[in-house]
């Protein structure tokens, strides 16, 4: 499946093949290609979904991946090209489709959007379309489900065409075309369409970007606040405490594999921020402390994805972003780290330049904190009111500004402008939201999980091993002296390389004050990323970019570590 | 009257008649379909030097003040002025 960005590559792909991928509404959702089978007969067809581009000459990384799977599908394995057609944009779309004609290969189009054209005063002759370019043309509406049977059906019909056309009369043969068969009549503005040039122009622009800002905060702290203070917490209250309490006498209220499993009991009671456990602890952080925040951020992200206002946010905030080397699209990659580094790094693909992507991996790797990690820090420092939050996540603002400032004046060369389609406003569809939030929390719950509770069976390890008090000594000079922190805090050191949270919660046990709280939520935020974001890194910057990106973070975090001690 | 996407004021129509620029600009424009000829539709601008915004057909593409600038338009409304 070939197609322009933000067609609807992904949602026809996920009805074809039944595999379930992220799509939203915004160019560049789709980073990298994914895999899927197709039933027609007693015959199973493999299908590709991959990144869009807009022509087969790639301007970024994402375009590379899309055309580097084009060669090999079509020229080794006899693939045929599903070329998607965002119909309400045709002349634009069939330049791609002019381009994969001539490559004289088997081709099908999908007119996708087909229900928008109607609002939009477009009428396309799919008829005619279909007898000029000489290939199958369908009509169809992916998020409905429209036509994609008709698709199914025609598959075996696509051809190679070989259209020819000399290369400089390229937009001159699509002009022809389009006066055949579209007619474009008079339509009025939509409310859509107003409320997209009202987010847009600067005077209305910025007030209604800072408002979604705030309002996108303030939904995430209510509703995770809400679920976590009012069902998740009481539950385990209620209910898992007394169950643990029966398993721990069972378990003779002592020994190693009682403390590995349900922890320590402080004043003869469950303490699920304290006890460490496998069963208490390791299970309170995830599924208490963390999901409701997870949960609730997905949940305002893909309101933002679908609906189209990412892009128009970066465009917004496009001058910030040029001050640390990075044009507007850049903060598409810090919003998506703020949930999740993982998928953070990876949208950093659809930044042209190697600088762009180095500038943005390594900002995002030292300075935006995931969900898991805010949760547990909103949950430990937020006792102490919204000032102590500010004086965490101001911190952390900070230190992304100054390093990327820094890296923007240091790195040779210049990081490209902007340049990028803005979709059109659409209501998110609410059956593709749900399905979206389901796939993320489920990957959550999944990937996530099982390392919370790996994390909390070493740091029990450790602590039995009384491996932690050697490293304390070793390590004291720097924890204690430079950080102000007590040398119990290496634990949480340690145990950040594999899941932040539960190195914040390491943190409840050792009665900080609140400068120590501040101080211990920057750097371990800082310091490194967690193992599954730096396996990524390394794959997606290479070796040795990833080592000066580690050295960023290693430095920058004693120097703003030693700094708070000295201010605080 | 020729001027460039920055000199522009919203809402103002326009068709392109020069980039200036490379090989490398001109295949990016050429990608999302602005080139020589083209119909374009102001829609707005960023503060201070900030992105411009046009509608190509039925896109809106925001484009950087630099490169903005290398796009030679005539303004259709500049002229019946």
């Amino acid at each position: 499946m070939i197609g322009n960005p933000n067609v609807g590559k992904s949602v026809v792909f996920s009805r074809l093949t039944g595999v379930n991928v992220i799509s939203s509404n915004y160019p560049g959702t789709t980073v990298e290609y994914t895999k899927g089978y197709l039933r027609v007969g007693n015959e199973k067809l493999e299908v590709i979904d991959v990144p869009g581009t807009y022509s087969l000459e790639p301007s970024s990384r994402a375009e590379e991946i899309a055309l580097e799977i084009l060669e090999d599908s079509i020229t080794r394995q006899n693939g045929i090209v599903v070329n998607i057609v965002d119909a309400t944009n045709l002349e634009r779309n069939l330049n791609l489709t002019l381009q994969l004609l001539k490559r004289n290969i088997p081709v099908i189009v999908a007119l996708n959007f087909w229900d928008e054209t109607k609002h939009l005063g477009i009428s396309i002759e799919a008829g005619e379309l279909e007898s000029i370019l000489g290939v199958p043309v369908v009509t169809t509406c992916a998020v409905s489900g429209e036509g994609i049977k008709e698709l199914v059906d025609r598959l075996r019909e696509a051809r190679a065409m070989a259209y020819y056309y000399p290369e400089e009369q390229r937009w001159h043969e699509i002009g022809k075309i389009i006066d055949r068969v579209q007619k474009v009549s008079h339509h009025h503005h939509t409310f859509l369409e107003r409320l997209a040039d009202v987010s847009i122009r600067p005077s209305t622009g910025i007030p209604i970007a800072l408002g979604v800002v705030y309002a996108t905060f303030k939904l995430i702290k209510f509703i995770g606040e809400g679920v976590s203070g009012r069902v998740f917490q009481p539950v385990f209250e209620r209910f898992w405490a007394p169950l643990m309490m029966k398993f721990s006498y069972i378990l003779g209220s002592r020994g190693i594999i009682h403390d590995i499993l349900v922890g320590k009991i402080l004043e003869g009671k469950i303490d699920f921020g304290q006890s460490f456990g496998i069963l208490t602890t390791g299970l309170f952080v995830p599924l208490a402390a963390v999901l409701p925040y997870v949960f609730a951020f997905y949940l305002v992200l893909g309101f933002l994805e679908d609906s189209g206002y990412l892009p128009r946010l970066g465009v917004l905030s496009d001058k910030m972003m040029h001050q640390v080397g990075l044009h507007g699209l850049g903060i598409i990659s810090m919003m998506l780290g703020l949930g999740c580094n993982v998928p953070g790094a990876l949208a950093t693909r659809i930044m042209e330049t190697k600088r762009e992507r180095f500038i943005s991996a390594t900002l995002m790797a030292i300075a935006v904190p995931c969900m898991a990690q805010i949760a547990m820090i909103v949950g430990l420092v937020g006792r102490y009111g919204t000032k102590a939050l500010t004086l965490v996540f101001g911190t952390l603002f900070l230190v992304w500004l100054t390093i990327g400032v820094l890296l923007n004046r240091l790195l040779k060369g210049e990081s490209p402008e902007i340049f990028v389609e803005i979709p059109p406003y659409r209501i998110p569809y609410f059956g593709a939201l749900a399905k979206k939030l389901w796939m993320r929390v489920r990957g959550f719950l999944k990937e996530a999980v099982p390392f919370v509770l790996l994390g909390v069976f070493i740091v029990n390890v450790l602590y039995s091993l009384r491996i932690i008090d050697f490293l304390g000594k070793l390590t004291g000079p720097v924890v204690t002296s430079l950080f102000g922190l007590p040398s119990g805090a290496v634990a949480a050191l340690l145990v950040g390389f594999l899941r932040k949270d539960v190195a914040v919660g390491m943190l409840v046990p050792l009665g900080l004050s609140l400068k120590q709280l501040v101080i211990a939520s920057v750097v371990l935020a800082m310091y490194f990323p967690c193992a599954a974001t730096f396996a990524i890194l390394v794959k997606e910057l290479g070796i040795r970019d990833m080592i000066k990106s580690a050295t960023i973070m290693v430095i920058s975090t004693l120097l703003v570590g030693g700094a708070l001690n000295l201010i605080l | 009257m020729v001027k460039d996407l920055t000199q522009m004021k919203a809402g103002e129509k326009g068709r392109v008649i020069d980039i200036q620029g490379g090989w490398g600009l001109l295949r990016k424009m050429d990608a999302l379909g602005i080139k020589r000829e083209t119909e374009i539709v102001k829609v707005s601008s960023q503060l201070m030097r900030g992105p411009v915004i046009i509608k190509v057909g039925n896109t809106q593409v925001a484009i950087g003040f630099g490169m903005a600038r290398r796009i030679l338009v005539v303004a259709e409304k500049g002229r019946e002025k």
